[in-house]
């Protein structure tokens, strides 16, 4: 069902004095997590700006139950606490992992892959700024390559990893991507999501202006430039069936999508990359490994759509 | 109240069953796996409701388990030797948490090389988290003290996680007889959990973000105070528990002849067995009075109690089964330290590491020596003296 602005909840949930940057995507999605899944919530949080984001004890800039753990922890954290909701005859709670993108890809992989292949019912979400930036903006396995960062001064060289498709090849029952750009997206995902039960996984695309260097004021558009060049698709895998999300129909052909130098531009993470046209070509090339992906996943996991659009029926 | 066969293990296993446990995760690692193995296997049969979490990894059965407690279930684990480090981490999460938790760990040496057999190198580098660290000598006492541990951890004067340590084969796979309380006997002895908080819904509880740094300090003064209570709850539960169950140990320090002892070994874990009977033989053979102070809890430290029982001794032999390289063991550098202003002769013993034999006849060359010594020449102080596996002696 489509998401309408004036139906969603008028509730403050990120209070005024948390200790967000300006701009910050963070706080952004969190607001959406709790705007979509209502008040029966309880997030686990692993090291990160997320961590910082709360604020200073005894008072919290973010208005709702958290249990903050180890970076490396989340999925495992959230799974135990599941299971005690259902063993004290609470099963309708959900919990709700907030991780950034090393918590996920990196350090924390280990306990999401055993989550996920646990079947754990928790909704694992991962807010992916492409870098650690709570320790200052280094290289994490999902910044993109080409992006500077504090650890890769000339740009990384090697693509960013694809922890979606890696949560589909889990064989989970629900996968999503999302981008704090294209909130009514995410939040019908959540929503969906939060019905099912079982694992779930939904990977939110957040540019940060702080570590990807760009105007503050910015930040929705340069989240929405991401999926307009093709760089970020959004699309969902739910029970087996995978579809590309409307919002990223249109950019499945090529001349559709914005020039990915458009987006470069923006940001000065790619100011050096930009000198060196390997780079580019290598950031441009992400684009079509991104959409050979999608494509072979549709023909094979939704035939009856793909059957549709070939035939323009 | 029925007697069962069982290994150090299994004694665990009943005792998590008895505690109603609702939570369990857990990795396999020998020699603590067939805990793992136990629980699951009662959980299927459906003998133990109970949710068991199968984690890829320990680092993960922890986080588990504290996430299930912060919740409010009770909740349990077990680990040893490379499964307890890989924890390390969040074991300190948890009890700087203060959320009451129970963990048995299956002592083992640490590589490399490779070593399954007992030692106490994993339950020692555990000391500065801020768990209770309780040590059994026997698979009857590891039952009871894994019952007391859930009682213990979850007084509100304490709050903290506990851990139950029992040797790796010596009692983890060793059969003995074990009094089994009635389940209508333990839920009339163990209260309903009790927590500080319970992070739900409901709650608008936020635990573990940013502190300002005194009140960080504070929290960690509050740790240290549970700690201080903790020693008068343990002793307090294990009295208690003598009242219904029928057995005590004698709280935090378990004495063996302590009575009119000169001489005192200081040991904790299952070879505070040997030592007994190797004080029992130099009191027969060479008529030295000697006794062992058998130190059951290793955190908190028994500090007031040793310095009663050592505090008039002419001689304390302490014997580690651990070491901190660079340093001496452990056990005989917090029992230096109770006994700073007694001119107590002292002599700290390494041996057992990787699960070499030391058997009551190994003691008793190394305590005759150590009481010739004080003997002859008044006051002896030997920090770290290296009992050498029978074949490098
Ligand atoms: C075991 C461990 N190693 C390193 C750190 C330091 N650390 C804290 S947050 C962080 C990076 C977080 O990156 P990410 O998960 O992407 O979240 P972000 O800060 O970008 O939101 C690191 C390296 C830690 N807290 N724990
Ligand atoms: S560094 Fe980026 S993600 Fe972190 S708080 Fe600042 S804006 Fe938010
Ligand atoms: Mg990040």
């Amino acid at each position: 069902m489509p998401v309408r602005l004036k139906d969603l909840p008028r509730k403050r949930y990120g209070m005024p004095g948390n200790a967000a940057c300006p701009g910050c995507p963070e706080t952004m999605g969190l607001r959406y997590v709790k705007m979509a899944l209502g008040d029966d919530v309880v997030l686990v949080i692993p090291a990160g700006c997320s961590s910082v984001i709360q604020g200073i004890a005894p008072k919290s800039g973010i208005n709702f139950p958290i249990l903050n753990i180890v970076f490396a922890a989340g999925a495992a954290a959230a799974a135990g606490m599941k299971a005690a909701f259902e063993a004290l005859g609470r099963g309708d709670v959900k919990v709700v992992v907030w991780a950034g993108d090393g918590g996920t890809g990196d350090i924390g992989f280990q306990a999401l892959s055993g989550a996920a292949e646990r079947n754990d019912d928790i909704l694992y979400i991962c807010v992916d700024n492409e870098a650690y930036m709570n320790t200052g903006i280094q290289r994490s396995s999902l910044t993109p390559p080409g992006a500077w960062t504090t650890t890769t001064w000339t740009g990384k060289r090697e693509p960013k990893k694809n922890v979606p498709l890696i949560m589909i090849a889990h064989d989970v029952p629900y996968v999503a991507t999302a981008s704090v750009g294209y909130p009514q997206d995410f939040i019908e995902k959540l929503r969906t999501a939060a019905k099912i039960r079982g694992f779930k996984y939904i990977h939110l695309h957040a540019p940060c202006p702080i570590g990807w260097r760009f105007d503050p004021g910015l930040t929705p558009k340069i989240a929405q430039l991401a999926v307009q060049t093709g760089l970020w698709p959004l699309y969902e895998y739910n029970q087996g069936k995978f579809r590309v999300s409307p919002f990223s129909r249109m950019y499945r052909r090529p001349e559709k999508r914005v020039p990915v130098i458009e987006y470069l531009k923006l940001q000065g993470r790619f100011r050096a990359a930009l000198k060196n046209p390997e780079l580019v070509k290598m950031i441009e090339a992400e684009v079509e490994r991104m959409w050979r992906w999608i494509d072979a996943l549709e023909k094979s996991l939704n035939p009856a759509e793909e059957a549709r659009r070939i035939t323009g029926t | 109240m029925p007697v069962l066969t069982l290994t150090g293990n299994y004694a665990v296993a009943h005792a998590v069953k008895l505690a109603r446990v609702k939570v369990i995760a857990a990795y396999p690692i020998t020699p603590q796996t067939t805990i793992v193995e136990k629980l699951s296997e009662m959980v299927e049969k459906g003998e133990l409701d109970a949710k068991m979490i199968r984690v890829e990894s320990e680092h993960s059965a922890l986080a588990a388990v504290y996430g299930a407690a912060s919740a409010g279930a009770r909740a349990f684990t077990a680990t040893s030797s490379h499964g307890l480090l890989y924890m390390h981490e969040v074991l300190w999460w948890a009890a700087g948490s203060r959320i009451p938790l129970v963990m048995a760990v299956v002592t083992r040496a640490i590589g490399p090389p490779w070593n399954i057999h007992v030692d106490h190198q994993d339950v020692m580098d555990q000391r500065d988290t801020g768990w209770i660290i309780a040590v059994a000598q026997e698979n009857q006492e590891v039952l009871d003290l894994t019952l007391q541990a859930f009682r213990i951890s979850e007084d509100p004067r304490v709050y903290l996680p506990v851990i139950v340590a029992l040797d790796g084969f010596i009692l983890s796979h060793t059969t003995a007889p074990v009094e089994v309380p009635e389940q209508r006997e333990v839920d009339e002895w163990l209260p309903p959990r009790r927590q500080p908080y319970v992070i739900a819904p409901e709650t608008s509880i936020v635990m573990g973000n940013i502190a300002p740094d005194e009140e960080y300090y504070m929290m960690r003064l509050s740790m240290q105070k549970a700690m201080g209570e903790a020693k008068r709850v343990a002793e307090e539960v294990d009295a208690e528990y003598g009242k219904v169950f029928g057995r005590s140990y004698g709280g935090l320090v378990e004495c063996h002849r302590c009575e009119d002892a000169d001489y005192y070994i200081v040991i904790t874990g299952s070879w505070a067995g040997d030592a007994k009977e190797a004080a029992d033989r130099v009191r027969e053979q060479a008529g030295v009075r000697v006794g062992v102070a058998r130190v059951r809890y290793i955190r908190p430290w028994p500090h007031e109690r040793l310095r009663e029982i050592l505090g008039n001794a002419k001689g304390v032999i302490v014997f580690d089964r651990a070491v901190s390289f660079g340093a001496k063991g452990q056990l005989f550098t917090d029992t230096a330290a109770s006994l700073y202003d007694y001119k107590v002769s002292m002599r700290g013993v390494i041996a057992g590491l990787g699960g070499v034999d030391v058997p009551a006849e190994d003691m008793i060359p190394v305590i005759m020596d150590f009481v010739e010594k004080v003997e002859e020449q008044g006051f002896v102080y030997e920090p770290s003296y290296w009992l050498l596996p029978p074949k490098y002696r």
